[in-house]
């Protein structure tokens, strides 16, 4: 293994860490938008939760209309330029594209997208028109995915938000959990700043809101509440041993290898414990730092992990080996993490069983948690009549995305559970719509 | 084994393909390489007195990805001066003597056309083209096709030709005319040995929207030119069809518009034409595509069982016809393979706003394979013209085969509508959705902003 040497400076990073979406070039944007259909009720327009008019933004691109395309994909979804790099275009737009069925490859449409929106951020040209203020105001809880496209509709309509982050920068997990070479820091607060100088809404960076007092105060400002809050931290595996120096939780890791990874030295040997994309993600991203051997271990079976498939190649592309059927029991070490015993599984009537008397050990520095993060259900609970479903998501109107406290509407990961970047833009700014046809 | 070599009016070459007089041909240098590549033979860019030329001079029309589909310009005929031409003329003939070397010849008096087919024939061209179609530039001095749209004038310069050609004289034609075959009966009736056809379509390709001005730019302003390319076969085709098929003309017909592969020379041939011109090919992707034609059209005609170009020439004329003749009982109608299909739905949209409401969807979102309306089908062809997937839309024939019937004969029998409200009316056997259903069809719902 050790295909990448761990990087120490920026540009090794960025070498390590390449675009896999990379920009495109006017001329290769010029070919690749020659190339589409124009069906008709497109399947990639279907597909998409933003429901973005993508033959229409194709064909501008085409007649060199491009602010006009960029005009068209924020229309549907304010993180155009953040979707097109780190949508599952594999499963969605692309996905769909009718050339699947005749064996072509499917018309590149993320980075089309990303094409014509990085031109109108650089040209920081204005498309959007503001009505006149309505004397209203709406709070945003979290400057994520959600928040941001339920604060630029509520803009449009004339309505004052001010949004309250408890981090230090806008759109959350693009930029705080996406892997890297999705899409890097400047890419997404780019476009941040060039949607907070178009809509004018105000952000409270490093501003947490945590207490019943904090609250009050929101309810009694504010006309509208909205909850973008996301989720919280990994959650415990409950297991021996997690304790252990060298035991972290995944978007914990994430997060510290985007805001600086200079502070992160991978070492020889890691374990990323989960099947979901965030695992795949990890591993990937451990076997980039330098790490020389990545196990992504999972108590299924390769074909039950959650993960989508072209996420899985990109970890094996890069060197990960896959260990299924193997629970962690155990996290061993003096202090230090020296590796994980695990007990063979097999499924049965669709329940995980342990064989006994399977245990065995992989040898690691590093255990990396991809099993999950906990919901924010203390502070959640803070506010009254605010329901939970089972798992703790925050219950909505799958319609209007309103909770059971009507002041309060909610969308993004704190709601779905954990989505896509997408699938939060697209209903942040559902609620929007609905905040404004409820009388 | 296919032979390809064709005598043309006289004019011997190894193959029917030319270069056309055109930029390819403007050197005994270009010629030379082209003859070396595999070219049969080459009409020399215009003689004549040399010009003056213009910077820029070309204009193209890019459709999606593909450059120059159409092409078009504003030079005029060479610019170096005859001699140079005459005595490069003779190196090329030396060292290719079984080659076809054409002079393409534009003057204006009747002393100059006589001194300059002398001129050509002594330097030892194979055959004379006389340049009446040029329609940009040299047409403003009375000469190009200013000659080739009045028959008169143009029988009287053949005329001249004739009095002192010992050599085949082609004549080349201007499409820039309502009627292809009155210069042509003009040509012939003056004596000419073959015609050549089509010269370019006066044109603007495009314009530069910033700067208001017409492409080719020449400091600020434009000018018409000629319009060739791929783009403009189907209006060559047709009046290569029109002058063969007159009985008056009987000529032998070089073919000239589009040309690029053995496809578009075979095209021609079976509309009537002996051999083929070709420059916008040869100038977008040099003299080497006649490696492409010569083998493809060597391998078609083996597959057909030509052993001779002549066997192939007009194959197709006698399927032309006039509307009138054409069977009203033929009944076709489209035919969607659901294992082909990839879900576009552009045959629906295409049949639905096009055409004849013919093609429907499924109520099934996730069943996108669209169904044929066979009542309503007229059997037009579109939705198989769009589907992007060879073979997927196919016309079955539905009639019995056993009636025949044309709008000559109904016309004949007095059973043709002739009446604004006449019963006959061929639109009354077809279903015509009410105006205001148009707010009932269901439409994608991003199409309206």
């Amino acid at each position: 293994m050790a295909e990448f040497k761990a990087p120490n400076t920026d540009a090794e990073f960025e070498q390590n860490f390449a675009q896999i979406k990379p920009l495109m070039t006017d001329n290769q944007a010029y070919f690749e938008s020659s190339r589409c259909l124009f069906c008709y009720d497109a399947p990639c327009v279907n597909a998409c939760p933003t429901g973005i008019d993508i033959p229409l933004f194709i064909k501008q691109i085409h007649s060199k209309n491009t602010l006009g395309a960029a005009q068209t994909i924020y229309n549907s979804n304010v993180f155009g330029y953040a979707c097109g790099k780190v949508c599952p275009t594999e499963v969605l737009c692309e996905g769909a594209c009718v050339y699947n069925h005749q064996d072509v490859p499917a018309i590149e449409i993320g980075r089309l997208q990303t094409f014509a929106t990085d031109k109108a951020i650089r040209s920081n040209k204005t498309l959007f028109q503001l009505a006149p203020s309505n004397g209203r105001k709406a709070a945003v809880i979290g400057a994520g995915p959600a928040g941001i496209a339920f604060a630029c509709e509520m803009r449009i309509a004339g309505f004052d938000v001010e949004i309250f982050e408890a981090k230090e920068k806008p759109s959350g997990l693009t930029v705080y959990g996406v892997a890297p070479y999705k899409i890097t820091n400047k890419e997404a607060l780019d476009e941040m700043d060039y949607l907070q100088k178009q809509f004018g809404f105000t952000v409270h960076y490093s501003h947490p809101v945590t207490t019943e007092r904090d609250i009050q105060h929101l309810e009694s400002e504010f006309e509208v509440i909205f909850l973008g809050i996301g989720l919280g931290r990994t959650s415990e595996l409950g297991i021996p041993g997690e304790d252990k120096d060298g035991v972290q939780g995944a978007v914990e890791f994430v997060e510290t290898l985007r805001m600086g990874h200079h502070q992160i030295s991978v070492p020889k040997k890691v374990i990323v414990l989960g099947g979901g994309n965030t695992a795949m993600d990890a591993a990937s991203e451990s076997a980039r730092m330098g790490a020389e051997h990545v196990i992504l271990a999972y108590r299924r079976s390769k074909e039950d992990m959650g993960a989508y498939e072209f996420e899985y190649d990109l970890a094996k592309g890069v060197g990960v080996q896959g260990l299924f059927n193997a629970a962690p029991v155990e996290i061993t070490g003096n202090g230090k993490v020296t590796g994980v015993k695990f007990i063979r599984t097999h499924v049965v009537n669709g329940k995980v069983e342990t064989i006994a008397g399977s245990e065995f050990t992989e040898e690691a520095d590093w255990v990396i948690k991809a099993t999950g993060q906990a919901k924010r259900t203390d502070f959640l609970s803070l506010i009254s009549g605010l329901e939970r479903d089972s798992k703790g998501c925050i219950k909505v109107n799958p319609d209007t995305f309103q909770t059971t406290n009507p002041k309060y509407y909610a969308a993004g990961d704190a709601v779905s559970g954990g989505q896509e970047v997408v699938n939060a833009v697209a209903n942040g700014k559902k609620a929007a719509k609905a905040v404004m046809n409820y009388k | 084994m296919a032979n390809l070599f064709t005598n043309f009016a006289g004019i011997k070459s190894p193959n029917p393909f030319w270069l056309a007089s055109a930029p390819p041909t403007n050197s005994g240098y270009q010629i030379m390489k082209a003859f070396d590549t595999g070219w049969g033979g080459a009409v020399w860019k215009t003689l004549g007195v040399p010009v003056v030329n213009v910077s820029s001079r070309y204009g193209s029309v890019n459709y999606r990805d593909t450059r120059m589909m159409g092409f078009n310009n504003i030079e005029l005929i060479t610019d170096r001066p005859l001699a140079d031409n005459l005595r490069e003329i003779e190196e090329v003939k030396k060292r290719f003597p079984d080659h076809a070397v054409i002079a393409s010849l534009m003057v204006e008096s009747r002393a100059e056309w006589h001194q300059i087919v002398k001129d050509a024939e002594n330097a030892g061209s194979d055959g004379i083209e006389l340049n009446f179609g040029c329609p940009h530039g040299m047409c403003e001095r009375g000469m190009g096709s200013a000659v080739g749209q009045e028959p008169k004038i143009l029988k009287m310069i053949v005329e001249w030709v004739m009095e002192v050609a010992t050599i085949p004289v082609i004549v080349k034609l201007t499409p820039n005319i309502s009627d292809i075959t009155r210069p042509a009966l003009a040509a012939k009736e003056g004596g000419a040995n073959a015609v050549s056809l089509i010269n370019t379509i006066q044109s603007i390709v495009g314009v530069d929207i910033d700067n208001f001005v017409p492409y080719p730019i020449v400091d600020g302003k434009s000018t018409n030119g000629g319009y060739c390319g791929p783009a403009v076969k189907p209006i060559a085709l047709n009046m290569t069809k029109n002058v063969a098929q007159h009985p008056g003309v009987q000529l032998p017909i070089s073919g000239i518009g589009g040309v690029e592969t053995w496809r578009d020379a075979v095209e021609f041939m079976l509309l009537g034409a002996s051999n083929v011109q070709v420059c916008t090919a040869v100038m977008h992707y040099g003299f080497g595509i006649i490696r492409e034609m010569k083998r493809g059209l060597e391998d078609y005609m083996d597959q057909k069982g030509f052993a001779t170009i002549d066997e192939m020439v007009g194959k197709a004329l006698p399927n032309v016809m006039h509307w009138e003749d054409l069977n009203l009982k033929y009944k076709v109608v489209a035919d969607i393979n659901e294992d082909k299909c990839i879900g576009c739905q552009l045959c629906y949209t295409a049949c639905e706003d096009g055409a004849h409401q013919a093609i429907g969807l499924s109520s099934d979102p996730l069943n996108r394979t669209p169904f044929i309306i066979e009542e309503n089908c007229v059997g037009c062809n579109l939705c198989s013209l769009v589907c992007p997937v060879e073979n997927c839309i196919t016309m079955k024939r539905k009639d019995d085969q056993t009636q025949h019937l044309t709008w000559k004969e109904r016309t004949a029998a007095n059973n043709v509508p002739t009446t604004f409200n006449d019963p006959l009316a061929g639109g009354l056997h077809h279903w015509v959705p009410e105006p205001m259903d148009a707010f009932k069809t269901k439409t994608p719902k991003h199409y309206k902003g």
